[in-house]
């Protein structure tokens, strides 16, 4: 028996949520595809402390997503595990750069640091949300952030200026990383929304802080920002790199395959 | 390039001592290895303090802990085992003082 793919009634505080905790989750998985892997057990370690954090945050905002959706037909209510493995690719609202494939221990460190530093600011801003569940949520997301940013920041420019070999390793991973940044920043209409009523912040305020922050770090690590202004988008509207099919399928596949499974 | 880049210093080990409760002393809970302070410091977050074991970390140079000689244990511990009278175990304690 296989599940069959939910539907969601994308309002737009069910989409916002959706958007940051499909952020969480993919980047925590990403971060869990680590396990085992990284070059020592101490960061290894760290690494999955972090995916923890995120998929914990990602938890909290689909929990809020199923609690503003409206109930569907016949009064069913999707939750957090409905979101999470019974969409589709089309149906995953994160940032592109947060399903990127990991690459090497540079490129999982770097694309943790611009989203950090991005991410950190942004719930400390939330946390004078008018929604109180959003504000209770921006402040327990921004302790954990705050450090994810620190940890990242201090591994930057350690292997930035670090010997010629992890420099360049560095340099191309942020080369590679760069045109996904701008989507941390855009918004839309239905976001548009939420700001007016003060439940949600314009993304768009984040930027210069965290071009200073980026910056400041990358100038520490001997790396040069790239110049190019053209930036990827698509994540936010579901429409997706051809890397986040194969990481739903590792993720759903037991789920979807084995309905109902509990440990 | 020309300019100079400063190598990663090599990994050296440490040794980690976390305080539990506001009160108590940093206790010895293990060791770990990282390149500098600061790293030290994060991987003993990491590594040490995932249940809410700390509310403060130590770490040390694990090179830098001067240590007795094993093979002076005579003469640096047997002497205090035939002098129980420096416990205190002979005063009788009022009961109003309750557990000390």
């Amino acid at each position: 028996m296989v599940t069959n793919t939910i539907s969601v009634s994308e309002t737009p505080q069910v989409l916002y949520a959706l958007r940051r905790a499909d952020d969480a989750l993919i980047l925590g998985h990403r971060l869990s595809e680590c396990c085992g892997h990284a070059p020592t057990l101490e960061e290894d370690m760290a690494l999955a402390n972090i995916g923890l954090d995120l998929i914990g945050q990602a938890r909290a905002l689909y929990a809020l997503a199923a609690l503003r959706e409206p109930s569907l037909e016949g009064g069913r209510a999707n939750t957090e595990d409905t979101y999470a493995y019974l969409r589709d690719v089309g149906q995953y609202r994160n940032l592109l750069l947060c399903e990127l494939p990991n690459g090497d221990f540079g490129r999982i460190i770097m694309r943790q640091f611009l989203y950090s530093a991005f991410i950190d600011p942004y719930w400390r801003a939330m946390m004078k949300s008018s929604d109180a569940q959003l504000a209770a949520i921006a402040e327990k997301a921004e302790k954990e952030t705050a450090y994810h940013l620190r940890y990242t920041s201090e591994w930057v420019i350690r292997l930035g200026d670090g010997t010629p070999k992890s420099h360049d390793r560095m340099q191309a991973a942020l080369e590679f990383l760069w045109s996904y940044t701008g989507e941390m920043f855009d918004t839309d209409e239905a976001e548009a929304m939420l700001q007016a009523e003060g439940m949600i912040i314009d993304a768009s305020v984040i930027h210069d802080g965290w071009r200073t922050t980026v910056q400041t770090i990358l100038d520490r690590a001997t790396l040069t920002l790239p110049q190019s202004a053209w930036m990827q988008k698509g994540g936010r509207s579901g429409r997706h790199s051809e890397h986040l099919g194969f990481l739903l399928a590792e993720m759903q596949q037991l789920p979807r395959s084995e309905p109902g499974a509990v440990w | 390039m020309n300019k100079t880049l400063k190598a990663t210093p090599p990994v050296q080990l440490w040794e980690v001592f976390i305080r539990s409760r506001s009160g108590l002393a940093h206790k010895h809970v293990g060791s770990l290895h990282a390149e500098d302070a600061e790293l030290a410091l994060q991987a003993a977050r990491n590594l040490f303090t995932r249940r809410g074991e700390g509310l403060s970390i130590w770490v040390v140079p694990s090179h830098l802990i001067i240590a007795s000689d094993p093979s002076e244990k005579g003469m640096l511990f047997e002497p205090a085992l035939s002098k129980a009278y420096r416990h205190p175990t002979f005063y009788n304690v009022p009961e109003e003082v309750g557990h000390m």
